[in-house]
């Protein structure tokens, strides 16, 4: 403990000349990993908000039947940047954030391994986000082929595909390099007595997740590589007409996209893992289990894509194979349900807008994992796939599922970072609001899709009217609940407004990140502190 | 927290007033529609009454997925309430220190692992059910184009009949304009097309999916069908309805623009109206099709090849004949000009410039000698040239 203080003290002695650059300078060349959380999480939610106004314009022109706002060539690049800008902007960038804050300081780590490469991570970042927003005024408009870019339609598009291709090898290369420090990171610079299964689960999950990033990020490039060549230079892996195959782009792509999804939810089953027990004031059960648990779900990650293709045409040993593949994933996913239940029983709860989250998160992700299985079902999703109750399914992972963790996590970690408390009452509201704004949203289209409704349809039959408006008051709610968010938690919280933050603000809040003082001080464990057997404490 | 309770309080109320007034906004511009049978019902919230045994199997798969999950979903969260419920702070429980049992994580890794196999099994069934094709009374090839689906009668009663479906021009122009108005019929709204696909009730048809352009979704939802079309590509899927009547459907997968307005509509009928509905097509057939050997007249092709030129050549040549940008264009070009008539029949059979300009062989004989019978008369074309339809026929291959 006295050594981390004695450090910021000494730190602050030099502090001026080669250590913390100031203003425009500090962040620019941020080399520390707090400097380069922070933007990390601030870019991350600024596309979220774009990715929620694409997702308003959608929204409100499905309120009714008929076109009113939008032609449908704009509504398709609508649904298409929308999920676009929301899987590679937001969520993944923000889960960086948290790694960037959270890890060194979990693991006692001076700071992550490649500083410059991590620096370097997060300003890449900003020109593929200009390069794939502004594609909207290129000629011909963004790239209009769905999130996935299935060919052949990519070939049809205009240059901006070019550049949302280029955007995504940028965002690519980012992710990689974002994972190869917080691999290095926990593999090398633990803090002496830290071993592996001692580890906080968030940086478990973490590190499961970069070795998910680093194996499938290549192999997107790749696909979306072959579309470009096929576009300008005349191969034909693709375009059928030089007799390449479509359903090829499709296997790899969801190669990539399936273990993607659990990129996008493994940190946030972490963050679970950290709030549950602070809360319920007991050690989240089965520890082992749950790494082992995550490590399961990862491997299996890489044997079920094709659940994504069942109407592509497949044989019927194809289907069988991975629609068993796919409901093997419920058991280990079951199991983390499961142990953060146990976690809970028999504590001593309260319910801080942290623990909110958290168990708005179990309750409302269980829904998304059903539906998951429902889907997972060979004869059903024939039924179903490209339906609005895949639409409904998926944001009840990943709204509920990540977006509510990271929330929980904000809500959690953020008086350490700003060194300020939140306010309850307007958490409370948050949470509430989100948590209801979202069901009204989501929860209509599951009817939509098993009443036939096809997503990606800018006007559809008088008779799926009233569920669309239902859905779309919703999502103006669930809208107006961020920007709520932001202005009333976030800026605060920026401006150093509030309570102050004692250095352990949750009674039962285990692990190092709470052995610093809050705000943690620019620089932590620069010399590797002395731990306790379990390894969450600092002795001496 | 007295002026907290009462901002909620506002919140909540301004709240349900919104929500209200959207809500009841959206009912009264749906109160004009009705059920459509075969097709959506109003705020329909399961799956379509079965038609096919396919649809039936998936309904009940569906049913039994839906009450075992609800079932677990209930257990599982009934534990989680209790224990938010009597295990908190605030009513004085202590924290237990409990943390780990291998013998209850085995329990719970088990448990559902053979819940999940009892869900694969009727799973299974289902789906070797659903992949069986052979044997088909008809099969049917089915090509998605961007936008719009043609049927080509491959096999069984009506071999040899094709056509294409669009969907309803005044209903496409009706979603431009913000959709139906008060008192329009718009039971079918988005789902009405030109010519439907006819097949026979009781009958076991084969689906040939295939497309011209990029990936489309063939997908009715009555029969429990959904097949990618694809291009370059063929696939299967296979359908037996046991009901007459009219089954709509749309297509599913993202195909450009126009992806919300290709629909699908099957008019299942009797055995007796396919067979009249079948001579009928093959009537209209005869009567439309050209003989080869027959000897036009100059101004008599030239009508005829008018209307091809405007069909299929003045996207690219433009109506004046002058083309535009990398397109050649044909009025006053050496070739439309040249003696040898041979040239330009060639240019129309095997395209030219690596298929910049494509190959018209799928144009019938008749069509392509009258296009450029037209074309050598037209604009400041005046060679009094004319092409008959044997000419076109003798350089084929």
């Amino acid at each position: 403990m006295s050594a981390v203080l004695d450090h910021h003290d000494h730190d602050h002695v030099h502090h001026d000349d080669h250590h913390a650059p100031t203003g425009w300078r500090r962040w620019v060349f941020a080399t520390n990993h707090k400097d380069i959380g922070t933007p990390y999480l601030l870019f991350s939610f600024t596309m979220l908000i774009i990715g929620g106004i694409l997702a308003l314009i959608i929204r409100a022109e499905l309120f009714q039947p008929g076109l009113q706002l939008v032609n449908p060539e704009l509504f398709n690049q609508l649904t298409t940047m929308h999920g676009l800008i929301m899987v590679f902007g937001a969520i993944m960038p923000a889960f960086v954030g948290f790694a960037n804050w959270m890890i060194p300081l979990q693991i006692g780590a001076a700071d992550m391994a490649f500083a410059r490469m991590n620096n370097f991570s997060f300003w890449l970042m900003i020109p593929a986000a200009l390069m794939i927003v502004s594609s909207f005024f290129m000629p011909g408009g963004a790239p209009a082929a769905g999130w996935t870019l299935y060919a052949p339609l990519t070939l049809q598009m205009g240059p901006s595909m070019d550049a949302g291709i280029f955007a995504l090898h940028i965002l690519g290369a980012s992710s990689i390099m974002g994972s190869i420090n917080i691999i290095v990171t926990i593999l090398n610079m633990r803090a002496p007595g830290m071993t592996l299964m001692k580890m906080p689960m968030f940086a478990w999950t973490w590190l499961i997740t970069a070795y998910l990033l680093i194996a499938v990020m290549p192999v997107l490039a790749g696909a979306i590589t072959m579309t470009l060549t096929d576009r300008h230079f005349g191969t034909s892996f693709f375009n059928p007409a030089g007799g390449g195959d479509p359903v090829m782009y499709q296997h790899i792509f969801w190669f990539f996209g399936h273990p993607e999804v659990y990129i996008m939810i493994l940190p946030a089953f972490g963050i679970v893992s950290h709030v549950v027990p602070t809360f319920a004031r007991k050690k989240l059960f089965g520890y082992a289990s749950m790494v082992y648990a995550t490590s399961s779900i990862a491997i299996l990650s890489f044997i079920v894509w094709a659940h994504h293709m069942f109407t592509s045409g497949m044989p019927v040993t194809g289907q069988l194979f991975f629609m068993y593949a796919t409901m093997l994933i419920a058991v280990p996913t079951a199991v983390k349900i499961f142990n953060w239940i146990a976690t809970m029983w028999q504590g001593s709860m309260t319910f801080e807008t942290p623990m909110l989250f958290a168990v708005g998160f179990i309750f409302v992700f269980t829904m998304g994992g059903f539906t998951g299985l429902i889907l997972a079902m060979a004869p059903i999703d024939i039924q179903l796939h490209d339906t609005y109750y895949v639409v409904a399914h998926f944001h009840y992972v990943l709204v509920a599922g990540s977006l509510y963790a990271m929330f929980a996590g904000y809500y959690y970690w953020s008086p350490k970072w700003t060194g300020v408390m939140y306010s309850e009452t307007r958490g409370k509201i948050h949470f509430w609001w989100s948590l209801i704004a979202f069901n009204v949203t989501f929860f209509p289209m599951h009817f939509l899709g098993l009443a036939g409704m096809p997503r990606r349809y800018a006007d559809y039959p008088m008779q799926f009217a009233d569920f669309n408006a239902v859905a779309s008051v919703g999502g103006f709610a669930f809208g107006f609940a961020q920007v709520y968010f932001f202005v009333f938690v976030v800026l605060p919280a920026l401006r150093g407004q509030g309570e102050k933050a004692p250095q352990r603000p949750w009674e039962a809040a285990e692990g190092l990140e709470w052995e610093v003082p809050s705000p943690a001080p620019f620089h932590t464990f620069e010399t590797p502190p002395k731990l306790n057997a379990a390894a969450n404490k600092i002795i001496g | 927290m007295n002026t907290m309770k009462s901002i909620w309080k506002n919140l909540t109320s301004m709240w349900a007033t919104a929500i209200f007034w959207f809500a009841s906004a959206g009912v009264n511009l749906a109160h004009a529609v009705n059920d459509l049978p075969g097709g959506p019902a109003v705020n329909q919230i399961n799956l379509y009454p079965p038609v096919t045994s396919v649809a039936r199997d998936q309904q009940w798969l569906h049913w039994f997925m839906l009450i075992l999950c609800a079932v677990i979903f209930v257990a599982v969260f009934t534990v989680m309430f209790y224990s938010i419920w009597k295990h908190r702070k605030s009513v004085g429980h202590k924290a237990a220190t409990f943390h780990e049992s291998v013998t209850v994580e085995i329990i719970w890794t088990v448990v559902p692992f053979i819940i999940v196999i009892l869900m694969a099994l009727p799973a299974t069934k289902a789906v070797v059910s659903s992949k069986d094709t052979t044997n088909a009374d008809l099969t049917i090839k089915v090509t998605g184009m961007q936008w719009k689906w043609g049927y080509d009668y491959l096999k069984g009663e009506g071999e040899g009949i094709g056509f294409v479906a669009t969907l309803d021009a005044d209903q496409r122009e009706m979603s431009n304009n913000g959709g139906p108005k008060k008192g329009q019929d718009v039971d079918n709204y988005l789902l009405k097309v030109d010519n439907p696909l006819v097949v026979p009730v009781d009958k076991k048809v084969r689906l040939i999916t295939t497309a011209n352009d990029v990936i489309h979704a063939f997908y009715v939802p009555a029969f429990g069908i959904q097949q990618a079309a694809i291009p370059g590509f063929v696939r299967d899927t296979w359908f037996r309805a046991e009901k007459t009547g009219d089954f709509y459907g749309q297509c599913s997968q993202l195909c450009g623009k126009e992806h919300s307005y290709m629909p699908i509509h099957v008019k299942v009928v009797s055995a007796e109206d396919y067979s009249k509905w079948v001579a009928g097509e093959q009537k209209k057939m005869t009567s439309k099709a050209d003989d080869p050997s027959k000897v036009w007249t100059l101004e008599e092709i030239s009508q005829r090849g008018e209307k091809v030129y405007a069909q299929n050549c003045v996207a690219c040549h433009q109506a004046n004949g002058k083309g535009g940008g990398p397109v050649k264009p044909l009025d006053a070009a050496a070739v439309v000009l040249d003696s040898d008539k041979t040239k330009q029949i060639m240019v129309l059979l095997n395209g030219q410039n690596n298929g910049a300009m494509p190959s018209w062989k799928a144009l019938s004989d008749t069509d392509i000698a009258a296009v450029i019978s037209f074309t050598k008369n037209h604009w400041s074309n005046k060679t009094d040239q004319l092409v008959q339809p044997s000419e076109v026929m003798a350089l084929r291959k």
